[in-house]
Parts: structure tokens; sequence; C-alpha cells
């Protein structure tokens, strides 16, 4: 019955030349394999996030009078709605978590260098990206603490020099966090940041099929060593019905996260009234926040948050342009970058705790 | 073993597995297709009742009375004065959060806790509260009174 | 530039230029400003003689352009004492007390003067003042008690309105203390001097001072300010109810009222005393200290056993809905919403509040029937919360099922992938 559907579809669609390179794609297999399973959970996950964002809309009303209530409404009174959106907020999480883990696998790994590094960009951007939905979704539900990062975080925009007025007013919206930021957020939500990383991801994605999987040079030495060593696995089907295993170990994890932690819903915004003492980001923004606020008010003479801001904005485009520093194959990978991966993530982690931990 | 044995041992092995899958498969898209589903039918209460809500149907008030409704998360009063008119005001009085009502024999609205005292148009006219009353709009749509928020000039 | 080469003409021209300069100068400070010779003196002075010009400019009465002579006579343009100070200019030295209120109601009691500086000020405050406590006792010929200026202050006199000012409702209180509080000053007159210790205990101050409401009650609210009098033992409640309409109206209708009145005890303050009012609590209804039913019924009588009535059915509503409130925090902390129960909750303390206020009825059935409504609503409340955790558990469990799906899934992919790379 499957064999007579394909054979429908191959007659119209002449199925074979497309399916051709993913009958003998190959994955290396060594002790470093499960890693490549980063990038495709958080494929997955994004797809979880179109689907059930696309279920949120059509409950969700963007406005400040009404997007708090429209959520609330959907948490309490729509069957099932505390389920979307749980999973719609936890899902978000895990997947910034698996996007940062896939970046740094990658990173040590040394898949970035040539001929990947355009592989690397894109992912960097779709980095940024992922992080914009995060900043732009999380104003969405309209409560208390979003109003208030949002209104530090488009802060934080504005102090960079002679652009940073122009788009910090652009990002609001006005001069001022209002309603009228909550429209534009939600129109980046929803149709500007969705349609850029469908490009982007697509642009990955073909890359990644075009230059296949990249092997770890220490391995890489192992096996041009000893070559009986060399194990591979196909794509199809034996790699994708493991990614299908940990996909669903992860469709597990969000319904487990959604039923036994639903996600709050806060108390509505009031423009008028104080930031909360001890305000924060999302996790994903404490290591940046943390480090602006250790930066001494005077550095020098230059302004000490508008040095965090350009300094953050100046390790973003080197860290973008990281594979073009380092060494092409076969020769070793530069050490000091491997240095610089390990400080990367110790700060980042190191500060992401100090971040939380402190008032 | 014998070829039999291994045949028939594979044969149960290959329906254990397809039973696996199969059901798998079955389950797990049902488990996730029954709250998507249900999910996408509209609840029966539509609206969220922020900013208009029915507040009541002509007929329900006599002249001369007020009524209290509720609108969003707090009350409000509706009141029907003697001249025919609707009026619609927040129903929490400003000075320490009680409910207001309307005191047909005042012709003003009045509130117990302090015996502050309001005028029809939501005024604090004397008694301990500080600000006056907010007053909605109210307009008619069949026999249906709805009160919705004052429209910005 | 011809003129230049003539050095005198040029000298005289300066000369007469700053002459000019000078006049013009001094007539601009000068300006606006007559001499004031009083305060020219007298600001120099040690106290109890100095008024600094500081201080007096403070005065509403400066302000408006009156000055010293307008009340002490005299003639403010000479620095000749004998002139200034002089009988021909009407000199009235220091104002003898008990001359002060007539001194002040020659300007305050006329309406037509007054109208010319603010016609909506009262002009009726002798007339109040000679019916109070200290109006009597002054026309007696005790020069004790309070005239115009112990409260008004003198030399800077600020409007009511100015929360600096001695009257202001923030600052009644202490200024009435100064004697009242003052034992020694008091002791001629036999009254207790504990009432601003009291009333700093009470309700009202906490409302007015700490919570910042100034429409709660300070002492000149229920004393009166001009006409200040204790309230007539019959009449407390009728202070009391300006604001605590219902329980003066339902304490009216009651039996206490023809009791207390019988035995000449004043209302209100019998139970809840007068300057020291605290938040009532239902300890009230019961036999310990905080007790004001068993201070005059007998344990047993068919009153005592409506006490226990009412405090259980109180106690019982405030129970209910403190019960409400955890299971209702228990389900919001499991991730449910509640905020509809929530929402009915304040109608449940509503119907407390209302319960509690009937107590003054002294009908125990009135109060039940509060209490009763309070208490279905609570039910309701008490019962949504359950059922929120009841759907919680539902959700567990489907969750469970889901669970066990992934579970057979992923044991099926596993075989089948042992299967295909044997």
């Amino acid at each position: 019955m499957i064999a007579a559907i394909i054979r429908w579809l191959d007659e119209r669609f002449h199925l074979d030349d497309l399916i051709a390179p993913f009958r003998h794609k190959t994955v290396p297999v060594h002790r470093l394999t499960y890693w490549y399973f980063f990038g495709g959970i958080t494929l997955f996950l994004f797809g979880v996030q179109v689907i059930t964002g696309i279920l949120l809309l059509l409950y969700y009303n963007a406005g400040a009078n009404e997007a708090f209530e429209s959520v609330q409404y959907i948490m309490t009174k729509v069957r099932y709605g505390w389920l979307i959106r749980s999973i719609h907020s936890w899902s978000a999480n895990l997947m910034i978590l698996t996007a940062f883990a896939h970046m740094f696998s990658v990173l040590f790994l040394k898949a970035y260098r040539k001929p990947r590094e355009l592989t690397w960009v894109s992912g960097m951007l779709l980095l940024f990206l992922v992080m914009g939905f995060g900043f732009s979704g999380y104003l969405l539900p309209w409560n208390t603490l979003a109003f208030f990062a949002t209104k530090v975080g488009t802060a934080m925009v504005g102090q960079v020099p002679i652009v940073g007025q122009p788009m910090m007013i652009f990002l609001r919206g006005g001069p001022q966090v209002t309603g009228a930021t909550l429209i534009r957020f939600f129109g980046f939500h929803v149709a500007v940041l969705p349609g850029l990383v469908v490009v982007l991801i697509s642009i990955h994605l073909f890359l990644v099929q075009r230059l296949g999987m990249s092997v770890p040079p220490k391995i890489e030495a192992e096996w041009v060593e000893n070559p009986s060593a060399r194990r591979e696995m196909k794509f199809f089907p034996n790699f994708m019905l493991r990614e299908m295993m940990a996909w669903y170990v992860a469709v597990g994890v969000l319904g487990a996260l959604a039923a036994i932690f639903p996600w709050n819903l806060g108390v509505k915004a009031d423009p008028f009234g104080s930031a909360p003492a001890g305000i924060k980001p999302e996790w994903y923004f404490l290591f940046m926040f943390q480090t602006l606020k250790v930066i001494p008010s005077k550095v020098w003479f230059v302004d000490g948050e508008v040095l965090g801001v350009l300094g953050c904005g100046l390790v973003g485009l080197l860290w973008l342009l990281l594979p073009f520093f380092d060494s092409e194959p076969p020769s070793r990978p530069k050490r000091w970058i491997t240095g610089l991966a390990i400080f990367a993530l110790m700060y980042v982690a190191g500060m992401s705790v100090y971040g939380f931990l402190a008032k | 073993m014998s070829g039999e044995q291994n045949i028939v041992a594979g044969s149960t092995r290959r329906r254990a597995i397809e039973y696996f899958l199969g059901g798998g498969i079955l389950a797990t898209f049902a488990s996730f297709l029954y709250p998507i589903l249900r999910y996408m039918v509209p609840p029966p209460v539509a609206d969220l009742g922020v900013n208009e809500v029915v507040a009541g149907k002509v007929g329900d008030l006599k002249p001369n009375s007020g009524a209290i409704f509720r609108f969003g998360s707090s009350p409000g009063l509706l009141i029907l004065t003697s001249d025919g008119t609707y009026q619609a005001l927040s129903a929490t009085c400003t000075h320490l959060g009680c409910t207001v009502q309307y005191r047909g024999d005042l012709h003003q609205v009045w509130c117990p806790c302090h015996n502050g005292i309001y005028g029809i148009d939501g005024r604090n006219i004397s008694g301990p509260p500080p600000k006056p009353l907010t007053a909605y709009d109210v307009h008619l749509r069949g026999d249906e009174i709805v009160v919705t928020h004052k429209r910005e000039a | 530039m011809d003129f230049l080469r003539n050095k005198f003409r040029l000298l005289r021209a300066a000369r007469t230029v700053g002459l000019a300069g000078v006049i013009v100068l001094g007539a601009c400070l000068g300006y606006g400003q007559t001499t004031n010779s009083c305060l020219d003196c007298h600001s120099a002075m040690p106290d109890p003689l100095g008024v600094t010009q500081e201080k007096f400019s403070q005065d509403i009465h400066a302000q408006k352009g009156l000055t010293c002579t307008s009340c002490h006579g005299g003639d403010a343009s000479s620095y000749d004492p004998t002139v200034s100070m002089g009988a021909k200019a009407g000199f009235k030295g220091k104002i003898d007390r008990k001359q002060v209120p007539q001194l002040c109601a020659s300007c305050h009691s006329n309406p037509t003067y007054m109208k010319q500086y603010d016609p909506g000020l009262r002009t009726d405050q002798l007339d109040q003042y000679h019916t109070s406590m200290h109006g009597k006792r002054l026309a007696a010929g005790d020069g004790k008690v309070a005239v115009c200026v112990d409260c008004h202050s003198v030399h800077d006199i600020r409007p009511p309105s100015d929360p600096r000012s001695t009257v202001n409702p923030v600052n009644i209180a202490t200024t009435c203390s100064r004697c009242h509080s003052d034992a020694a000053y008091m002791k001629p007159y036999g009254i207790p001097t504990d009432q601003f210790t009291n009333y700093k205990t009470s309700v009202h101050y906490q409302a007015l001072m700490v919570n910042g409401d100034l429409s709660a009650p300070t002492c000149t609210t229920c004393h009166g300010n001009h006409g200040a009098v204790p309230p007539g033992v019959d009449k407390v409640q009728n202070v009391c109810a300006n604001c605590h309409v219902f329980q003066a109206q339902m304490y009216e209708k009651s039996s206490h009222k023809a009791a207390f009145d019988a035995l000449g005890l004043p209302g209100c303050v019998v139970c809840h005393s007068n300057h020291g009012i605290h938040q009532p609590s239902d300890a009230m209804l019961g036999t310990g200290p905080q007790g004001v039913c068993m201070r005059c019924h007998q344990p047993g009588d068919r009153c005592d056993q409506a006490r226990v009535k009412i405090q259980s059915g109180l106690m019982q509503l405030d129970g209910a809905i403190t019960q409400a409130d955890q299971t209702l925090s228990v389900a919001e902390a499991s991730g449910m919403d509640v905020s509809e129960a929530r929402l009915a909750q304040t109608q449940a303390r509503d119907e407390l509040i209302k319960a509690r206020v009937t107590i003054h009825t002294y009908q125990q059935a009135l109060v039940d029937q509060d209490v009763q409504a309070g208490l279905k609503i609570a039910a309701k409340d008490q019962q949504a919360g359950k059922d929120a955790m009841v759907e919680r558990n539902q959700r567990r469990i489907g969750l469970g099922i889901c669970l066990i799906a992934i579970a057979i899934m992923l044991a099926g992919l596993w075989l089948f992938i042992r299967k295909i790379e044997r």
C-alpha cells in the first residue's frame, strides 16, 4: 500500500533523483556521534514552535488591552489551551538551549572549518534570530515581568552610539514601550522572524546536505592511520530512526514539563507602575545582562554601558566570523581557538549562574 | 536451533516489532492529535469580557434602580435613572475598595462602608472618597445593554 | 566725538548719570517696601519679644498685606519708641490672652470684611467658640484654656490646608495634645490626659498618619474645632454615624440603645472605646481579655448563649474562607488557573464584613443570615479549588498515558533499528 503511494508520487515528482542524495548520505560513527543529534532536535523543536504558535494564533489577541486576557483565556477556557501554551513556552526555552548546545558542539568538534564556514555563519545568524524570537515572544503575554524586561532590553539597544536611539525607537514603535511595541513585536514574532528563519534554515540544511557531515580532526587522524576503524551509518533509515527516537523523547519531556510545571501567567502589565525589584531578563540573556552589570559605570572616559553593549556586539561579530580565523584542513586546528571556545563556554555558563543567583 | 524454529522465532519477533511500531505510531499520534483537535474547537464562552460586556437586558432594571454586573475582573454598577437613561460606572469605591450601590431614595451612588457619596456621573460628592468612579459607555444593541470602556477622544 | 574733547563736560555728565542711577536703584529696591519699624527692631530681639521677618513672611496675614499694627496697633513708620509704641497711635502691646478671641473676631467675624479676602471662609468661629468648653471657661475667668493663638499659632499662621499648619488634619492631634497630654497642666480639671496616647494606637490614627487617608477622623472630627466639646454621652453614636452609617442604624433600633441610654452609657464607646479605637476582632465576642459582652452579661443567660452562637458563626465563616483560600493556593501552585474563584472569594469576604456589621443588631438570627450566605460562596470556592486539583490529576494521568505511548514507540523504534542493523 505504501509502495503504491510512493510509486504514484514518483511518477509525478520523479522522486528518484530527488531522493538519491539522501539514499547515499552517510553519517560518521564514532564516540562523539551523539552530538550530531542536536541540530535535528533544534529543527524539530522549531517545528513544534510553528505548530503550537499557529494554534495559539487562533485565540491570541495582540493589543495592550486584550493580550494578557487572551492568554488567560487560552490557559483557562480553551480546551487543552494550557497544554499548547505551556508547550510553546517550554519548547522555546528548550530550543534555545539545544541551539546553544549545537553551536558549542560544532565549535568543539571543529565542524566549522573550511569548506563549512558558511554553514557556521548561517547557523550563527539563526542563533541570533532564535534569540530574537525569544525576546519578541516573551513580551506577547503582556505581563509585568515581560514589560519591564522589554523596557530594559530595548534600552540597552539605545545605548549604541549614533544608531542606537533610532534603532530603539524602531523596536519600540515610539520612545517608550507601549501597546505599539506589543503589536510590532507580534509582527516580528509571527511574520518577519519566521520568514527569515525559514530562508536561513533552507540555506543551512542545503549546505549540510551538500557538504556532508564533518568528522572531528582527532578522529579523522585516527581513521587515516587505521582505515579499517572508519565506520559510517546510512542516514536513511538508520540515523533518521535514531533521530526520531530523540524527537520522541523531546516530545515526552515537553509534555511532562507542560503538565507538571505549566507556564505561569503573571500579573497584567501596568505601564505606569514601577519596575519590580531585581528585574532580570530570561536565562538566555542573563550572561550578557550580568556582564553589563559588572562593568563599572565609567571605564576611562567611556560610559560603561555603552562599552558593554558595543563589546557584546563586537564579540558577536567576531564569533560570526570565527571560521575565517582558523586553519584549513588538513592542518591542525589552531589551539587558541579551542582555548577560546572553552573560555566562552565557561563564561556563558558562569555568568548565567551568577546572574541567576545575584539579587 | 533448527532452521524452522529460527524462521518462526523471526516472524514472531517481526510481528512484535510491527505491533510496537504500528501501535506506537497510532498511540502517539492519537495522543498528539486529540488535544490539538479539541483545542481548535472554540469554547462556549467566545468573548473575553474585557473590552465590552453585556450587562443585562432591557427590562431587567426598573427606573431609578441599579444592579451590579461583572466587567473584566472587577464589578460594575449599571443604573437606570428615573428619566430612562442608562449609566454604567466602576463599582469599586475609590476610598478603600468596597462595592458601591445605587440609592434610589437619594438618586445618588452610595458606599456603605464609610458613607461615601457619588453623583450618577461618578463624581465624588461627599465623604471619604478621594476620586470619582470611572464611567463607562453604554449602548443598546437590540434588547441587550452593552457596556464598553470609554472611547479615547 | 566733539564732546570727548571737553573733559569737564564729560565729568559733569557722568556725575548726573550716576546720581540718577542711584536714585533709580534706590527706588527699585525700595519699591513695595513700606517701612516696618516693628520688625526692624523686633527681628533682632531674643524671645519672647523676637519675631523675625522670615517667620512673619510665612503668615497668611502678612501675605495678604496686613502687618503688626493691624493687631497690635502703633505706628510702624517711626523708629521713635514713644511714637511707634505710643498711646496716640493706639498701641496695644502684648494682647492679653482673654482678649485674643475678641481681637481675632474683630475681623474674622465680620463677613463684609472677610469677603474681600476669601468669600468662602466661615465667620462664625467666635460664636462657636462661646459654646465650647474652652470658650465657657475663658468667660468664667480661666486663662489657662486654649484661645485662638494656642491652636493656630501666632505670627506664622498658615491656612489649615497647608500641611505645615498646626491645624492641618495631620497635625491637629499633636496640637491638642500640647495641653491635653500634659498631666501637670491639666491637673486642675480632673479629666484624663491619655487621649493622644490612646489615639495613636487607633485605626483612625493609622489611616490618617500612616496610610495618608485625610478623610480619617482626628480630634476635631468628633469634638468640633471652634466649638470643641466632648459629644454628650447620648450623642456619641450620632458622631460615629457620620461615617459608620449601617452600624449606627442597626444600633439605633437595637435593644442595647434603650439599655445604654437608661444607664447613661455612651453608646459606641462602651465596646469600642473613644480614643483608642482598635481594629475590631472576633475575640471581642469571646470571654478573654478582649471580650466586651461579658463585662455586663451573665454567663449562661440567653444573651451569652446568643453571643456564643454569633461568635462561632463568624469564626466558622472566617475559617471556611481561609480554607478555600488555601485550597486555591495549592491549585495555583500546581499551575491551575483559579482566578474566577479568587474573585468570588472577595464576595465571601464581603459577606463576612456584612455579618460583622450586623452584630450591631444584637440579633443572632440576622447575623446568621449573612454567615450562611458567606458560607455558601466559600463552599463553592472550596469546591472550585478541589475541582482544579482533580483536573490537575487528570492532566497527570493524561500525561502518563501519553508517556506510555511514547515509550511503546521508542521500544518499537529500537527493535526496528536493531533488526535492520543485524
